[in-house]
This record gives C-alpha cells, sequence and structure tokens, in this order.
C-alpha cells in the first residue's frame, strides 16, 4: 500500500493547495496517472501516482492547504480493495489511516471503507469576524487561504481576498489562453526564496565562450525550408540537445549537491527556463533530452512552453531536471550570468544570437555567435571540469547533424 | 477577404500570443516583437496562426518582411487580395 | 475639562482625602468610621487629619471586628446616615462578606423594598508590596458577582476625586476598591475637580489593532504596554472599566467592533473571574466582531509569594502585555 503525499515542486516550497481530486475513491490509478492538481507559490500543477492500486478515501479535502509530505490519500494494493469493498476487513494500517480526525469530503458512493461514517462537508476555519466580513463582501470562503493561527482565515485574509477580486480584470475574451491561471503574487516570493538561497550556499564560478553558430544555423535554415511552418525547428533546439550532448561527456554536470557531496544523475532532464507574460518564471524540466530526436525535441519545448504558460505543469516537472538552461533566443542581452537552481549544480546560459565579428585563420569575417556561460557549483566541479563542458558543447554545434 | 478582414485576423492571432495586450494600439511600423514582448516560440505560434486563416506558409528568410504589423498587412495582403 | 483650569499637583491618597472631607463638609449625614480611621490617619494615610478637622463623632475608630462595624454602618444607613466604612483591606473584609452579601445587598429586597442601604464601603485592594500571601487579595471580582451592590475601582486621580460623592448618592451600597499601590502615584488634577459619574467605562487610549480592557493599577500596565507598541506600530485601544459592576458593556463591545481582537488585563486570578465574566460576554454579545479568541492575563493561580521577584511574576506584567498583544496582532 502507497501513501499519496503533498510532493515538493521545489527547494523552495513548504506547503501546497490540493485544489482538486482527479481519481474518486475506488478507481484504479496506474504509475505515472494524474491524480490530483496542487497549487503552489508558482502556479497549478498535476500530480502523478507514483504507484499502481485503488484509490483511497481522500485523507485531505480539496482546497486545503498542507505542508509538503502531508498524506494526501492512501493508495490500496488491489487485493486489499477488493476485500474492503466486501465489507469484512481493512488492513489495520489503512483502518488507522482511515480513522485519523481529518475532515473528509463528500465523496461518491463508491469507497473502500464501507465502515467509514458518511462523509462530511469540510469545515472550513475562519474566525467570526472574517465570516461575516466574507458574507458582507460575497467572497467564498472556501477559495481563500488563511494565514492565522492554524491556518485560521481572518479578516485580513477576506480583507486580500476582495482586493484581489476587485483588482482583477475583467476578461471578456474567453478565446483567450488561460493565463490569468498563472497570475501569482506569491511566485516572486517563490522565486526570492529559492534565489537568496542559491547565492547564500552556492559557491558559483562562471565561465563564458563565444559560439558561432554560423554552421548551425545554415543547416537547421536549409532543414527548416523543407518543413511547413508548423514543423520548424527553431535554433534553441540545437543548444539544448548539444547541451545534453555535452553533458554525456561531462555528467559532473548532470546532477544535485546532497548531503555534502555530488550525486551524478543517469538522466537528463533540462529544467528549462519559460518566463511568464505576466512576469516571473518557471523552469520546469523536459525528460530524458539526449533521448530526443531535434523534432521530438521541438514538440516537447512547444508544449511545455504552452503548457507553462497555461498553468497545466506536471509536479514531476517541477522536481526532477538535473540541470537548467536559460535562452534569450534571438532577443535581449548578449551574456546571461545565471543563478543555480539548488540541489542542482549548474546552469548553461545563451545570450542573444546576434552576428559579430570574428577572427579565424587570419581572417576577420561576420559570423552569427552566442554567447554561452556556465554557473557552476564550485563545491561539485571544478573550472576545468566547466570547461571541458563548454567545449564539448561547442563541438556538438558545429556537428548539427549529430544532434 | 477585405483588409478590414485580413487586419482582423493578424489582431485576433497577436492577442492570441500576447494575451494581455492591444494590438490594435501598437505603431504599425514599430517591430511587434519588442512592442508586445514576443519570444522567438510565441513568433512561429503567431505564424502558424496566420497560416491557418490564411493558408500562406512564411518561409523563414522572409521573417523580416513581416516584424511590423504594417509589413505583415503587406505580405498577407499581396498574397491574398 | 477646560485648559483655563486651575490645576494643582496631588496625589491618589490626597485626591480620596479630599474627596471624603468634601462630603463631610456638603452632607452633615456623612461620617467615615472603621480600624484606625482616627487617631492613626488610616492604615494608609488617607485619613490623616480628618479626625482634628471633623471631631470624633464623624471620624470614629472601631474595634478589630469588619462584622461589627461594617453592620453598623449598614445599621446606620437604614437609619438615615450617609456613612463611608473604611475596610482596611480587602483580605479583611471577608469577615464582612455575610453583613455586605446577607444585609447589605439583600435588605432591600427582602424588606418589599421599604429599606434602602445607602451605605458606601472603601476598602485597599490588590498585590505589589510584598505582603505576602494573606494581605494581597484581588477580591473585588468576587463581590462584582453579588447583585444589590455596586462595585466601583478608581484608577485615576479624577476617579479617586469624584468617585466618592457620587457613590453617596446612590440609595444602595456601593463598594469602591482602591489599589494600594495607587496611593502614593502623583498627578495633578483640576482645583475645583468634583463629582464624577460611576456608570461607564472610559477609553483611556484609543487605538484601532486590540482592545486592551482593564481597570485599577493594571491600566497603568495596560498604557505603559500601549505606548511601547505604539513605537512599533501596533496601536492597542486601552479600556478602563471604573465600574465592575454593573459592567458596561457597550462601551468595550464597541471597541472591539472596530479592533476585533480583545485582551483583559486583570489582576484577580483567573478561574471564576472578573476576566471570565467579561470575555463570556464577548462572546455572547461579540462574537462576530471577534477575529480571534479573546485572551486574558490574570495572576498566576497561587498564594501570592512574598519574594519580590516571584510577587512580580505572579502579577500581570508590562512585558506578558506586550509579548501578548505582539503575538495577537501580528500572528493571530
Amino acid at each position: 500500500m502507497g501513501e499519496f503525499r503533498m510532493p515538493s515542486l521545489g527547494a523552495d516550497m513548504e506547503t501546497g493547495r490540493l485544489v482538486e481530486w482527479l481519481v474518486l475513491p475506488g478507481e484504479s490509478v496506474k504509475r505515472g496517472d494524474i491524480v490530483a492538481t496542487v497549487e503552489t507559490q508558482k502556479g497549478l500543477f498535476e500530480i502523478e501516482s507514483f504507484e499502481d492500486g485503488i484509490m483511497g478515501e481522500p485523507l485531505v479535502p480539496a482546497g486545503t492547504e498542507v505542508s509538503v509530505g502531508t498524506v494526501l490519500a492512501l493508495i490500496l494494493p488491489e487485493r486489499t480493495a477488493t476485500v474492503a469493498e466486501s465489507g469484512t476487513t481493512v488492513s489495520p494500517a489503512a483502518a488507522v489511516t482511515m480513522a485519523s480526525p481529518l475532515p473528509l469530503t463528500a465523496t461518491p458512493e463508491v469507497s473502500v471503507t464501507p465502515a467509514q461514517p458518511p462523509a462530511q462537508p469540510q469545515r472550513i476555519t475562519a474566525s467570526p469576524s472574517a465570516r461575516r466580513l466574507a458574507a458582507e463582501l460575497a467572497i467564498d470562503l472556501a477559495a481563500i487561504r488563511g494565514t492565522g493561527p492554524h491556518g485560521v482565515i481572518q479578516r485580513g485574509d477576506v480583507e486580500q481576498a476582495a482586493q484581489a477580486r476587485d483588482a482583477m480584470p475583467r476578461t471578456t475574451d474567453s478565446a483567450q489562453p488561460a493565463t490569468a491561471g498563472s497570475i501569482h503574487p506569491g511566485m516572486r516570493q517563490a522565486i526570492a526564496a529559492a534565489m537568496s538561497r542559491s547565492n547564500r550556499e552556492i559557491p558559483h564560478y562562471y565561465l563564458e565562450t563565444e559560439i558561432d553558430l554560423s554552421r548551425p544555423l545554415q543547416w537547421l535554415e536549409a532543414e527548416n525550408r523543407q518543413r511547413s511552418i508548423r514543423e520548424r525547428i527553431l535554433p534553441v533546439v540545437l543548444l539544448v540537445k548539444a547541451v545534453a550532448k555535452a553533458l554525456r561527456d561531462v555528467p559532473e554536470l548532470n546532477g544535485y549537491w546532497l548531503d555534502n557531496q555530488l550525486q551524478i544523475q543517469p538522466d537528463i532532464h533540462i529544467g528549462f527556463a519559460v518566463a511568464l507574460r505576466e512576469g516571473g518564471l518557471i523552469a520546469p524540466a523536459l525528460h530524458g533530452v539526449d533521448q530526443l530526436s531535434l523534432p521530438a525535441l521541438m514538440a516537447a519545448i512547444g508544449d511545455l512552453i504552452d503548457r507553462t504558460r497555461t498553468g497545466r505543469l506536471r509536479g514531476s516537472e517541477m522536481t526532477d531536471a538535473t540541470i537548467s538552461v536559460t535562452n534569450l533566443g534571438d532577443r535581449g542581452a548578449r551574456t546571461v550570468f545565471g543563478v543555480i537552481y539548488p540541489p542542482q549544480v549548474a546552469l548553461v546560459a545563451f545570450g542573444r544570437i546576434m552576428e559579430r565579428p570574428w577572427a579565424e585563420g587570419g581572417m576577420l569575417g561576420v559570423r552569427r555567435c552566442v554567447t554561452a556561460t556556465l554557473a557552476a557549483d564550485h563545491r561539485a566541479t571544478d573550472g576545468h571540469c566547466g570547461s571541458q563542458f563548454l567545449e564539448a558543447l561547442n563541438r556538438h554545434l558545429q556537428q548539427p547533424e549529430g544532434l | 477577404m477585405t483588409e478590414q478582414e485580413l487586419q482582423a485576423i493578424i489582431f485576433a492571432e497577436l492577442k492570441k500570443v500576447a494575451p494581455e495586450s492591444d494590438p490594435t494600439g501598437v505603431d504599425p511600423t514599430e517591430n511587434i516583437r519588442e512592442a508586445l514582448d514576443i519570444d522567438s516560440y510565441s513568433f512561429q505560434r503567431l505564424l502558424v496562426g496566420f497560416s491557418d486563416q490564411t493558408g500562406i506558409d512564411i518561409p523563414e528568410e522572409d521573417y523580416a518582411k513581416v516584424s511590423t504589423v504594417a509589413g505583415i498587412t503587406a505580405y498577407l495582403a499581396a498574397r491574398l487580395l | 475639562m477646560s485648559t483655563q483650569t486651575p490645576m494643582q499637583t496631588t496625589t491618589y491618597r490626597e485626591a480620596v482625602k479630599e474627596a471624603i472631607r468634601e462630603a463631610m463638609h456638603m452632607d452633615e449625614r456623612v461620617f467615615l468610621m472603621g480600624e484606625d480611621v482616627g487617631h492613626y490617619g488610616g492604615c494608609y494615610a488617607v485619613s490623616k487629619g480628618l479626625l482634628a478637622e471633623f471631631g470624633p463623632e464623624r471620624i470614629r475608630d472601631t474595634p478589630l471586628s469588619e462584622s461589627g462595624f461594617v453592620g453598623a454602618g449598614i445599621g446606620a444607613a437604614l437609619g438615615g446616615m450617609r456613612p463611608i466604612v473604611e475596610v482596611m483591606t480587602v483580605n479583611f473584609s471577608l469577615l464582612a462578606l455575610d453583613q455586605i452579601l446577607n444585609s447589605a445587598a439583600t435588605l432591600l429586597h427582602m424588606s418589599g423594598g421599604q429599606f434602602n442601604v445607602p451605605l458606601v464601603i472603601r476598602m485597599a485592594t490588590g498585590a505589589g508590596k510584598q505582603l505576602a500571601a494573606q494581605h494581597a487579595h484581588s477580591l473585588e471580582g468576587w463581590y462584582a458577582h453579588i447583585p444589590g451592590i455596586r462595585i466601583v475601582s478608581p484608577a485615576l486621580l479624577e476617579d479617586a476625586r469624584g468617585m466618592l460623592w457620587t457613590a453617596l448618592q446612590d440609595p444602595d451600597p456601593v463598594l469602591i476598591f482602591e489599589n494600594n499601590t495607587l496611593y502614593n502615584m502623583e498627578g495633578t488634577l483640576p482645583e475645583k475637580a468634583g463629582p464624577v459619574d460611576i456608570d461607564h467605562a472610559k477609553i483611556r487610549r484609543p487605538g484601532r489593532d486590540i482592545t486592551l480592557i482593564t481597570y485599577s493599577a493594571s491600566l497603568f500596565k495596560c498604557l505603559d504596554a500601549a505606548e511601547v507598541l505604539a513605537k512599533e506600530g501596533i496601536e492597542a485601544e486601552v479600556i478602563d472599566l471604573r465600574t465592575l459592576r454593573p459592567l458596561d458593556d457597550a462601551t468595550y463591545l464597541a471597541s472591539i467592533a472596530r479592533t476585533h481582537r480583545a485582551l483583559i488585563v486583570d489582576e484577580g486570578w483567573r478561574s471564576g473571574s472578573l476576566s471570565a465574566e467579561i470575555s463570556a460576554r464577548i462572546m455572547e454579545q461579540g462574537f462576530y466582531d471577534l477575529d480571534l479568541p479573546v485572551e486574558r492575563i490574570c495572576t498566576a493561580e497561587i498564594p501570592m509569594p512574598y519574594a519580590r521577584h516571584l510577587e512580580e511574576a505572579a502579577l500581570p506584567r508590562v512585558e506578558t502585555i506586550i509579548a501578548a498583544v505582539q503575538r495577537m496582532v501580528r500572528h493571530g
């Protein structure tokens, strides 16, 4: 039997709000199925199950803010669930946990614990004054996160919710993508917390190199000429793929600094920084980048950007990046010095792709170049290692057909 | 298709990639990627949108011609109207 | 009060004495009676000099028998006099409790409305003078339990000066509790200071963030705490109850309707106390104004220690008030 817990979706996350259960008690779930949505300071995420089984009764009702690690529901083995449904017995552990005093949401008839008393609507803890004010201002208490002792909703919380509601622009164009979901006042705090921790704890070192992109871009343009607009590949795809290949050569930069040691990761999951239009950014993971063809990586990046901007990221995408890449594309600054996202040990940053004077073989020419910067954790690696990585990166980019 | 209809399509597609903006307020000669903060991925989405609406597939080498509202209008109008 | 009124520097003790003198002059039915009030001048020197001024008929020393002289006071009041009976301290008033509860408070009822008891009893109360476990009680909350009598507790000089005359006008018994730590308190009063009402609580310091409900000596602790809290941006409203029975619910409830937080500071013990009564009334009448539970700071539920540091630790303190308010306002 497994416990479905509030996941940590980043080093800076302490609590999350369970927004919605997507699987009913009694339904079977497979490892990787999306079970619930969770809201953090960074937005809304879909959370997957880590095992197969039968969904138990929710131990935490929708709308509740809980600490990371809190058990949200049990995922019962198929057999136990069958026995329980016959009304004879529930495994002792399940019975104990089910009998916990946590309030339960109203749930459908299908239940793996028939001995359970009828589910009751969740009691919202709000101060009397907050309740009256909420009624006056027509604010739904269930939608508010309390900041008082033990998470009690107080007047200030209601006032803030009312202000937020009144400040919200009345969107009339329903055809728009749901970007409003990603407006999170807490995101700034979340970024602040993670970046402060990074700068406090991680001794960064920086290496920078100028890479001539003329050849890879010419190759890509030729490729794209044969493709419909829908299938065209952006230059960033080459850069990300080259990072993945270079990490195969220099794996020390692909991993975590945990328990005072470098833990190199076997899979290459690249956290890809996506700026949100309303401000702030999220760096969800592109999984197994070294295994993806360029068209597949392009599709993955497009899908990730769309879901990031519409608030439909999965929990695992927030947690398992092994390195981060930030890319300014063809606009913006020439050089980026990144801040590592803990516990990762490196961040690769690409500035704007632009024409630069380029000296080679005693000749001066104009080339399309990019400045690649490596920010790395000096506890985990040294400059020599970082330098090897940047050399490998350049080597792979100069052979785009091999990417 | 009239020029007004074409304009409406252009503004609607711009609105899709920059939902919080008002594309009709952009100077027609201003670089739209700067004015509406459109990154390379969103720009590609924009061109896909034009393609869906008009059937015109803008090749990469013509991207420089469609960097402004005026440029997009002229480019598409020359092939449509 | 007009700013042009000439002011005089005085003490709480002098203000009480002046109130007695004025009453003696204004109404010949008024007399003072109690242990050591005459020749000795009063245990707290409140009546010093009054014997010489008014003579032994009106400033009467009594035997050490609280039950006896409080009973005599009740009799005098029934007979048409306006006695001021001084019980040395609340600790000794327990010996007169039968007279106060079973006679003074009930005679109007028992006589079918024929006999009212226009008696004023003054007594010192409270700890803070290292008088240990038998002489440091704050039992005014007990007396406030009793229907048929009025309980007042002057904190400011103007109330020490002005409550007595108003109490003497009351047709029924009034008990005045003077905290023993206040007698030496200095301050200014208008030369023509006179009677004050004994019906209403008063806001002694306005504030928007929390309501501190208190009375007597604890008032000054609350005001000191409010001063410190104001420097960190917390505005505490401080309410002086003044009259403990009947309680002026309207004043503190109106305050809580603005601040949504209430802390009661009471030198009495917590269990079954005046603070408990006030807290209950807030729940009954002001529940929907509250943003967090009412809290109380009371004296520790122990026999009062003699040692100074232990006595101080047992009593409500400025620091504990500040800490409670900070916690309630910032996190609650």
